[in-house]
């Protein structure tokens, strides 16, 4: 089955790429993030099953990781729609010059 | 899991849930309402999860479901609901033949270089440091205790500075999303 997840994943984490490169809803942008380290996170399962279960520690500090990236990113488009009364990645250019 | 019992039993629930991630994942990309979309996301989590459990992973397939799909996805949604983005009419994706065409020949290309990267052979040539395999360690000391071993002893350094790290993003995300007073 490794052979299989790691397809499967390499499909999510395409999805992900492609989700954030075309879509210009700066929140679906972040869900598209999500899924890229959803799509990391079984590659590293599936390795774990082969070469021991230290993966799935990583897989943890992955986690974690998301839930903080989650949190701040959240906070700034947030931030970014009280100054804009909007989300979408084309209206957000303040560093355009 | 039951691998080596119900091989048939395994392998068709494993293309099941494989086919639902996808398939979810392909939907999600899709969909013009940030709702809908984060719902979709849900399903591709608890597919995933499925997917942990059938790999020998099942302390990680019961956090996918708590912090992905329980604390992540509703602080999306919170957020979603927070800014009132359900009227999906004034949002503008990258949109027309040439837009999608470059889209899909970017995402081609991209698992074809993924793919050619797996046939090349590097994904077996690794050296990690001798672990216990997950096989192993459904023991007496259960799913957990393997994954505990080691993340208190070798990354015992990286465990403290994740809390760091979650300290400082809860501060960042209050500062940030507070609101200017003066």
């Amino acid at each position: 089955m490794l052979a299989e997840s790691l397809a499967l994943s390499a499909a999510l984490f395409t999805i992900g790429v492609v989700g954030v490169l075309t879509r210009r809803n700066a929140i679906i942008v972040f869900m598209c993030v999500e899924l890229m380290l959803n799509a990391v996170n079984l590659s590293f399962v599936a390795l774990s099953k082969v070469y021991g279960a230290t993966g799935q520690v990583f897989v943890i500090f992955v986690m974690t990781v998301a839930a903080a990236e989650a949190a701040v990113g959240l906070a700034i488009i947030i931030s970014i729609f009280r100054h804009k009364k909007s989300v979408n990645l084309q209206d957000i250019n303040l560093l355009r010059g | 899991m039951a691998n080596e019992f119900l091989p048939l039993f395994y392998t068709f629930h494993f293309y099941l849930f494989s086919l639902i991630a996808l398939v979810s994942a392909i939907v999600f990309v899709t969909r013009k309402s940030p709702v809908a979309a984060a719902l979709w996301l849900v399903v591709v989590m608890f597919a995933l999860a499925a997917l942990y459990v059938m790999l020998n992973a099942e302390f990680v397939g019961v956090m996918q479901v708590l912090v992905y799909a329980g604390a992540i996805m509703v602080v999306f949604l919170f957020v979603v609901m927070l800014l009132n983005l359900g009227h999906p009419s004034e949002l503008n994706d990258i949109r027309g033949r040439w837009g999608r065409l470059a889209a899909g020949l970017l995402g081609l290309a991209l698992v074809a270089e993924l793919m050619a990267l797996s046939r090349g052979g590097v994904a077996y040539n690794f050296s990690l440091p001798a672990a216990p395999k997950a096989e192993v360690l459904a023991g007496p000391a259960g799913v957990i205790g393997p994954i505990a071993a080691p993340l208190f002893r070798e990354y015992l350094l990286a465990f403290e500075l994740t809390s760091v790290l979650l300290l400082v993003a809860i501060i960042g995300a209050v500062v940030l999303a507070k609101k200017r007073s003066a």
